[in-house]
């Protein structure tokens, strides 16, 4: 009985959720996990030396292209499935106040990568420091946008 | 953590007044998704004043009986 509560509620949180905000949570979650598989390979692979001399290149580009490519399906899978309206403008509203928010990560992340190519820093931390900074940009802006959607947002 | 509107609106009153137009009707009408409406009903979204005239041509009635702002207490 509780479970079958417990799974109505759950579609009809789906049903009180607008396309862009479903959109928002595949973002986040897809960066999380893509990023998640990437240091899991990458730290396993290291052993003994050290990690700077671990590869990473194909490792990041691939679980970057799968989180895109994931992102792309998923949306339009969601799309298709359910019956939501288009884009509005709280959502772009709430899409500029998320860019907002994670466009701070990617100061960040560019003035670590600028600081460690002039201490002449192995290309590994560079682009590590790159990577992180874009993935928790995108994971404290899809935070942002959820915030905003359930708990009330006001543009001024 | 998100400051509160302090802007108050009638349009669940009014959506009952014009022959209980559901939410969904209405957002139909403004060419937003429901869930705005009811964000807005909740005060948890202030629309636009382009939107908020919008509403109020809706029920053909001035924006202050959609929308209202209290009084200053000095």
């Amino acid at each position: 009985m509780s479970r079958n509560f417990d799974m109505m509620s759950g579609l009809f949180y789906l049903d009180e959720v607008t396309h862009e905000e479903k959109r928002t949570w595949i973002l986040g979650i897809a960066a999380v996990v893509s990023y998640a598989v990437y240091l899991v390979i990458v730290l396993g692979r290291a052993g003994a030396r050290p990690l700077a001399e671990v590869p990473y290149v194909a490792t990041l580009l691939w679980t970057v292209g799968a989180s895109i490519a994931a992102t792309i399906v998923l949306s339009i899978v969601v799309a298709v499935v359910s019956k939501d309206g288009a884009k509005d403008e709280r959502d772009r509203e709430i899409g500029r106040f998320g860019e907002y928010v994670g466009h701070s990560f990617v100061v960040i992340g560019a003035v670590a990568a600028l600081l460690l190519a002039m201490a002449e820093a192995p290309h590994f931390w560079i682009a590590n420091a790159v990577y992180l900074a874009f993935t928790l940009s995108a994971i404290l802006g899809s935070v942002a946008r959820i915030f905003a959607y359930r708990k009330g947002f006001q543009p001024w | 953590m998100v400051k509160p509107t302090r802007v108050t609106n009638s349009l669940r009153a009014l959506r009952f007044a014009h022959g209980r137009l559901t939410q969904a009707e209405l957002a139909t009408r403004l060419g937003v998704t429901r869930q705005t409406v009811i964000a807005i009903e909740q005060g948890r979204y202030s629309p636009s004043l382009e939107m908020a005239f919008q509403i109020a041509h809706v029920f053909g009635v001035p924006l202050e009986e959609v929308f209202q702002y209290p009084e200053e207490s000095s």
